[in-house]
Parts: C-alpha cells; structure tokens; sequence
C-alpha cells in the first residue's frame, strides 16, 4: 500500500494548530503507518517536495515570504487545507489591516528603539500591505475553521482524507472554536 | 374664485401680454441662468427702457425651452422667433432687430428636428409662461381644469377619466394612475394625503426640475385635482434641496394660489380643501423610494421599508397617501382638460401619452424633450439628438442606476415600459445617456455601480455590502487586476443584490452591469483576459498583484 | 375578529392567525427561519434580508419578519436558492466589518457566528473590506466595538421602544452608516442613556459588551425582553 504524502506548512499564525494537530496523542501512532509526512515544522525537511497529496497549512498570508511559499506550495500539493482561522479567515494577523502595516513595523521597531531605530528588511521577510486568507491568494480545497480547531476534529479531517472522502466539518468546528 | 372670476384674470392677463408690440422672453431655467441669462434680461430691459420703448416692448422671464446646452435661449413673440447663446452685449442688436429683420446670427432653426419631432403636453407650455406669475398661467386656461371639475364632476368620474387615460407612473416603475388613486379613495380613513415626488436623483436627469421651475401652477393644479379625485385634504410636494429655484418658485406658486383661494380652506366656494406644504430633501437619493420619502416627510431617517403595506393603504403616519412623481402629476391638467379618451389615443398599446427624457451625452442636441411614447430610441438618438460629427453610437443608457444600456442592436424597439424592460433597461424616470464609441463599458458600469455604492440607505444587508463589493470588483477589472473567478463572484452578487435587497434602489443596483455584461461582455475580458481596455479609458497596471 | 388561515409551509400544513407573521407561523409549527434583525418584543424592520422567504404567485421574494400570513398561502424557507442568498448575506457581514471570533468577547454566544455555523459558512470568499472603525468605552459600564457592529439596530429599537431612552440612533449612510448614541456623542457623557444595558443583552455580536468580559465569557441575557412585551400587551 502506498502511504499518503502529507505536509504541513506554518504561514502566519502562533502555531497553535500545530500544536493541536500534535494533540491528536498516541492516534498520531496509527496515522504514521498510513502516511508519509514529507514536509512539517515537525519534520527536518528543508524544501517542499513535489507530488504532495494533502496539504495542511497554518496562518496567514503576511509577507513576501508566505506569498511566496503559497504558490509553490499549491503547485506541488493536490487538495490543500486551510487549517485554523489565520489560513481562513485572515484572524488575529489581520487586526492589523485596518491600520496598515506601517503603523505596525513603526510600532514594532522604531518606536521602542534607543538607539538607530530601524526597519529590518534583509534577515526578517517584508510585510504586505495586507495580510489575507489562503483563499484569497491561491485555490483551497478545504476549510476548517477554528483556533485553534480541535484535536479531534483535526484527527477527523485527516482520518477521512485517507479514507478518500471530503470531510464535513459544519458540526466538527467554527470560526472562534 | 369661480369660472367667471377665472375668466376675468385670465382675459386681463392674456390682454395685459398682447397690449405689446412684441414680448420678449427670457429663459429663466436653471440650465440659461448658469449662463447668466439674468444678466441678459437685465441689459435687454435696460435696452428698452433707455430707449424709451418699455410701453410697447416687454421682457419677461420664461421657462426652459429645452435645448439647454444652446442657452441662454430668447424668444421674441408674437412673431415665433428663437435666438441661442445671446449674450449681454447682443442685446442693442436684439432690440434694433424688434421691428426690422432678425438677427440672422443668433436665431435658432425651431424647424430641426430636436424640436419638430417632439410631442408637448407635459411640457406644453413651457417657455411661453412666467414662472413666478399665476396670471401668466392663467392666461393659458391655468386652473379652468380645476375650476370646472370642482363644478362638474365627481370624485369617482375624475378617477374614471384617468383610468380611461391609461396614464401610468413616471416615476419609472409604470403603475396605472388611475389604479392607484383608486386605491386611495377606496381606503378607509378620516384623512388621506397627496404627495408629490421632486426628489429627481438619476445622474443626468432634469426633468422634473425643469416641470417645477417651470409650470410650478400646472404641477399644482395637477395635485389638487389628485386630492379633490381621492378626498386629500393635507399635501406635500418633497422637493430635493439642490433645486432652490424649483423651491422658491413652487413656494411663491403656493402662496399665489393660496392668495386667490385656490389652496385652502372651501376651494372655489365648494367644501373641498387641501393644505399644501413643501418638504425638502436633505440629498439623499433613496428618499426618491416612497416609503423612504413619508419618513423623511415624518422627520425620521429617510430609509425604505418593506411594503405591503403600500402607501396607498398606509402612508404618512399611516394614513392612505397617494404618492406619484412630478411629470405624472403635471399630465394631470391635459389629461383631464382633453379626457381620458383623448390621451388614450397616443402612445403605444399599453403606454399612453408621452415621456419626457433628459437628453444628455454624446449628442449634438443636448436638453430636454418630450417624445410621443412608442417612437423608437434610433429616432430620439439619431434624429432629435444627433450624433456629433466623427463619433459612433455604441449605447443608449436609459432609467438611471437601475436602468441599463441599450446597443444598436435593440435601438429599433419603440420606447414604452415593456420593451425597455425586455432589453434589460427600464423607462425610469427619464434620463438618457448617449454612450459613444469612447466609454468604456465596464467603466460605465462602475460610475453607477459607485453612485449605489453611495447612495445606498445602509438600512439592508444585500445592497449595504453587496453594492460596495460590486464596486470593488468593478474596480479591480477596470485595473486589469481581476480574475475570470472574480467575473463569475460578480454575477453572483448581482444575482443576490437583485433578489434580496430591500427597495428599489437595492434591487435596481445591479442592472447597469447586468445589462453591460449582456451586451458588452467582451469588453470585460478584455479587460480581464487580455489586460486591455478596447476603449482605451481605463489604466491597466501592468503589473499584476495578488 | 381574528381570523384563522390555513397555509402551507415547506409542504407541510401550517395555521396562524391573520395578524401572524410567516416567520411566527413557521417557529410555532417547528420551522426555523434564519434572521439577525428580527428579536421578539422589538419591531420587525425586515433589514437583514435572512429570512427572506418565496411565496408561490410572488415573483420577489419577501421577508418573513414582516409578512402577514394568508388564506391558502404557499411559502417555502429553505430552497437552495435562499440558502446560497442567505450565505452570501452572511459572508457579507463578515466581509464588512473586523469580526475576529478568536479574541471578541461573544465568541460562541454569538448569533453572527452561530448564523454561519447554521448556514454552512465555512469561509468568506467575498473580499474583506477591512475597515477603519473605532471603539466608544467611555461609558462606566458597557462599551461599543463598531468593527463587530451589523447595524441590525436592535440596541436603537430597545431603546427607543422598550426603554423609552432613544440614546442610540444611526449616522450616515451605505457601507459608513454607523450607530452612535445622542448626536454623536461619547456613550459615557450621553444625558439620556440609564446605563439600563438592554442594548447590550440585545445586540447579537460583541458589539455592544459589558466591560470586564475577557475572551468568550460574555453571555446575554435578553430574556427580560419577552417578559416585558408580554406584561405590555397584556396592559393593551
């Protein structure tokens, strides 16, 4: 039996679905015989290798660097997840749309600096000027909602992924949950 | 006042206008007077007085003549004379001219078709009276409609009369008139209200601006045969506050009326009275819907409510009111001076009368006209209009931002309520938009689609959002930054603004891109697919972002 | 006399009385209508546009809130048409203001979000407009976050017609309509406000909060509202 090429992917967001996914316990142990994870904060893999079944992507798309990623990462992966509300719905990252991301970098490094208040733009990736959803910026072929969504709904969504159905998460989760 | 007494100011007035050799007539619409006829009328009557002539020469102030765009328009009567873009200095020239030749230079051909194609009785008088004079309307049979009805006819036979006519709203939505004053008079109360609709808003429209500032007794008249027909005793005429000379001329007109018992209390001696009262508009287009306008009426947020119930049934502070727009309310006169019959015989099938448009756009003639219903666009636009030399008609936009644009293909449907509606417009209340090979038609879409945005009242969900992000995306393909996915997003929304929204306004909003997306739809992948505006209008970021 | 119809409704055999709404006749035969303006004791205004419901020989489609009920009547709820309008109507709530479940204090006691839940809304596929709104918590007690306002108006109605205070009203209009209590002025100065808080256990998001609420422990308490409409009609 071939196993499921799987990935995670840490956009925007405190990796708190990350840590739910990890929360999944020792079910985690009976995934591992069906899939492979070939891509993951979780994992030491540095690239993003091609032909990835099932993506799960954390956070929001930020800076240059997340849109960047993004659009490789689609193009390589066949059904790619939203995972948690940053992916979906833009969440905590986006509060700062309202006021622009200058009002953050100002806030964030020039403010609090003593000495030679600067931006840093060669080491930390640039902001857009607004931080958006998956959806907004490549094709998502499911959403679940959450933040971070639940252990088990997550262990659901990845259980009926390899049993080759979409799941319906209406009453697994929500935006909030 | 009585017949007899009507006939006297009437014959007094008519006498006092042909004891001069020649009358001269200055347009005093809003169009002439932004290009200062005021000061016209000033030099000529300094012309005649310092001549001496003043007992044998006139001038007075007229209403628009229509073709506003050639203002300041003069008339000189009676010898049926029409000079275009007289200016202070002329006017020596002018009145030299009065008992010689006319001043070739300046004399406006009344045999073009702009005017020899129109049929006037909205606008039968228009330009021949004073505005600001009662008498001057009643030396053209003013208020012997009223006069004589009060006298001769019942309620119910003033309302058979209209229903004979056929006479439907020229609000836009088309309602019969007759039907509707029915159901006023039919509704169960102690006290019912007549309401006049001059909160005109369509981009481009000026119709009833030019009815109020001009034949403000016609309009009137018009509505205390309204009140006499459904038992009104208590009326409004809701005037937009950017017309103050619509306003000023309708309140010196109310209280001339009121001066010769024509308002008030036992009108003409009979036991009919009607209180009218002007109202103004604070700017905000949705109060043109009705429910929108008996609350701006009532003093409250002008924002429309589900109907039923109908104003007719329950209206300014739930008593029945009868609401219809000012061009509906001056065909009142004619229509029942002539009869029902009479009216009935033009038109079309199903609309009867005429339709008075707003011309504007790529035209050689721009202003305003009254048309027989039933003639077709490609006659308003090609013949009473004219294209300017070297430009190629693409569309006709018509019915304000609910309404649509018409190309070529359809420019041979006659104009009436059904046919605009079958090609994806509306008659609306008459604006008329000539597009030009030049406009973009996306570009087009979004001006309205921006106007909606606007003026959306906030009150229900579908066009408080939906209109804006219809903007958005409009927005986004005239940059060239859209997707075939956003295409399809807008159609959707244009699904669900149309069907959801609350009023009018909502449910109109997406017409103008519905109906270019119909017709022009090529322009907008252009715009999307190949990132290129055909009409060269919009700039395209070449750049494309996320 | 009152009279008593019969309709159907969803198919199913339904009876109201004539002053009943769809919407009410719908609830008392175990059909649920979506609605965010709509609150029981308050006027219906038929704004939200969720409970627009179809009725067989109407071509538009008519709120439920504020349709009376008729002879032989047939409404259907729930077509998929309705269902998508009804999506979108959400999604464009989400669109319009910053509605961040996550850090609002109503999370999981609100009727926006259970809305979506209900109707399917996994997403917002609409663009976010983001806007730039602001926070009134100058008032001792209760605070107002305009970025998780709907303008349902529910706080102006309770006010103005249960409490009798007509503090909150609305400024504006389109997409910049906004409530504001009095003319405009800080909550907390307001003359006319009693600090009674029925705004606040109206409103059906986070908009309108007690202070001293962290993250999803706000819950409302509007049942005084039913009581009160009931002991008025009863005074009738």
């Amino acid at each position: 039996m071939t196993r499921t090429r799987i990935a995670t992917v840490w956009l925007d967001g405190c990796s708190g679905c990350h840590m739910s996914f990890l929360d999944i316990d020792e079910r985690l142990l009976a995934l591992a015989d069906q899939i492979d994870l070939v891509y993951s904060p979780l994992v030491d893999c540095k690239d993003f290798p091609d032909q990835v079944d099932v993506t799960l992507v954390e956070g929001a798309v930020s800076s240059e660097e997340d849109l960047e990623k993004i659009s490789h990462i689609r193009a390589r992966t066949r059904l790619l997840v939203s995972l948690g509300d940053c992916a979906v719905t833009g969440n905590v990252p986006s509060l700062r749309n309202s006021v622009g991301a200058e009002a953050v970098l100002q806030r964030a490094y020039l403010d609090p600096a003593l000495l030679n208040p600067q931006i840093p733009d060669l080491v930390v990736p640039r902001l857009l000027p607004v931080v958006r959803p998956i959806h907004s910026v490549v094709k998502v072929d499911l959403y679940v909602p959450g933040c971070p969504p639940a252990a088990d709904t997550i262990y659901y969504v990845v259980t009926e992924l390899l049993a080759g159905r979409i799941p319906d998460i209406a009453d697994k989760t929500r935006f909030g949950a | 006042m009585n017949t007899d007494e009507l006939h006297e100011l009437a014959t007094a007035a008519k006498e006092a206008q042909t004891a001069f050799d020649h009358r001269i007539i200055v347009c005093s619409g809003t169009g002439c007077q932004s290009l200062q006829s005021e000061q016209v009328y000033e030099s000529i009557e300094g012309e005649l007085k310092s001549r001496g002539i003043g007992h044998r020469c006139s001038v007075v102030h007229g209403g628009c003549r229509g073709l506003c765009e050639a203002g300041p328009l003069v008339s000189v009567e009676p010898d049926h004379l029409l000079y275009q873009g007289v200016k202070t200095d002329d006017a020596p020239e002018l009145v030299d001219s009065l008992d010689a030749a006319p001043v070739e230079r300046l004399t406006l051909d009344v045999s073009i078709p702009f005017f020899s194609r129109q049929k006037k009785i909205v606008l039968e008088h228009n330009g021949m009276i004073d505005p600001e004079s009662i008498e001057s309307y009643m030396a053209t049979g003013g208020y012997s409609t009223l006069v004589r009805i009060l006298a001769e006819l019942t309620p119910a036979q003033v309302i058979e009369q209209l229903t004979k006519s056929g006479l439907r709203g020229r609000g836009g939505a088309g309602y019969s008139t007759g039907l509707k004053w029915n159901t006023v008079a039919k509704a169960v109360a102690n006290h019912r209200y007549v309401v006049c609709n001059g909160d005109e808003g369509d981009p481009g429209a000026f119709m009833d601006r030019s009815v109020m500032e001009d034949v403000p007794h016609q309009l009137i008249e018009g509505m205390l045969i309204a009140a006499y027909a459904v038992g009104a005793d208590a009326g409004y005429l809701y005037v937009r506050a950017e017309y103050p000379l619509a306003v000023k001329r309708l309140r010196r007109a109310i209280r001339q009326a009121e001066k010769h018992g024509l308002l008030g209390h036992d009108i003409c001696g009979t036991r009919f009275s009607f209180k009218l009262d002007i109202r103004l508009g604070a700017g905000a287009f949705v109060c043109g819907e009705e429910t929108a306008l008996i609350a701006s009426i009532e003093g409250r947020r002008g924002t429309p409510r589900p109907r039923p119930p109908y104003p007719a049934a329950h209206g300014i502070w739930g008593y029945p009111t009868l609401i219809n727009n000012v061009e509906t309310f001056a065909n009142i006169v004619p229509v029942l001076r002539e009869g029902g019959e009479w009216f009935s015989t033009i038109g079309t099938e199903r609309s009867k009368g005429t339709k008075v448009f707003a011309l504007t756009g790529s035209v050689s003639h721009t202003g305003l006209i009254e048309v027989p219903m039933g003639i077709t666009l490609r006659e308003i636009v090609y013949e009473i209009g004219g294209l300017p030399p070297g430009k190629r008609f693409k569309a006709v936009q018509t019915g304000g931002p609910s309404g649509g644009c018409i190309p070529a293909e359809h420019l041979d449907i006659p104009v009436d309520y059904e046919s605009l509606a079958q090609v994806g417009s509306f008659m609306g209340s008459g604006g008329m938009i000539v597009i030009d090979e030049s406009a973009c038609m996306v570009d087009v879409a979004k001006f309205f689609m921006e106007f909606c945005m606007s003026e959306s009242c906030g009150k229900c969900i579908p066009c408080r959002v939906g209109t804006a992000e219809m903007y958005h995306l409009l927005d986004k393909i005239t940059l060239g930054e859209a997707t075939l996915d956003d295409l399809a997003m807008l159609e959707d929304l244009a699904d669900v603004v149309k069907h959801s929204s609350l009023c009018g306004l909502g449910q109109g909003s997406p017409n103008p891109v519905v109906s270019t997306l119909r017709y022009f739809r090529s322009e907008y992948l252009a715009h999307i697919v190949d990132k290129t505006c055909p009409a060269g209008v919009c700039t395209i970021h070449q750049e494309v972002g996320v | 006399m009152t009279r008593v119809f019969t309709l159907t409704i969803d198919d199913r055999e339904a009876t109201g009385r004539e002053d009943e709404t769809i919407l009410q006749v719908a609830r008392d035969h175990g059909i649920t209508i979506p609605r965010l303006c709509q609150l029981d004791g308050l006027s219906n205004i038929g704004a939200c546009r969720l409970c627009v419901v179809e009725v067989r020989g109407v071509p538009k489609l008519l709120p439920a809130c504020t349709t009376f009920i008729n002879e032989g009547m047939e409404v259907y709820t729930n077509s998929e048409r309705l269902q998508k309008y009804r999506r979108t109507i959400i999604e464009m709530l989400f669109a319009e203001g910053n509605h961040i479940c996550s850090v609002c204090v109503a999370n999981g006691h609100c009727e926006l979000q259970s809305m979506a839940i209900q109707l399917g809304v996994d997403h917002i596929s609409l663009p976010y407009f983001y806007p730039k709104r602001t926070v009134d918590a100058s008032h001792e007690r209760y605070a107002l976050d305009r970025n998780r306002c709907i303008l349902c108006t529910r706080c102006v109605r309770v006010c103005a017609e249960i409490e009798g205070a007509h503090t909150w009203d609305l400024m504006a209009r389109g997409s910049q309509t906004t409530v504001i209590t009095d003319l405009h002025q800080p909550w907390g100065t307001s003359e006319s406000c009693t600090s009674c808080g029925k705004c606040v256990q109206v409103c059906p998001t986070g908009a309108l909060f007690e202070k001293g609420n962290a993250v999803g422990e706000m819950t409302k308490h509007n049942s005084f509202l039913k009581t009160l409409a009931e002991m008025r009609e009863n005074d009738k």
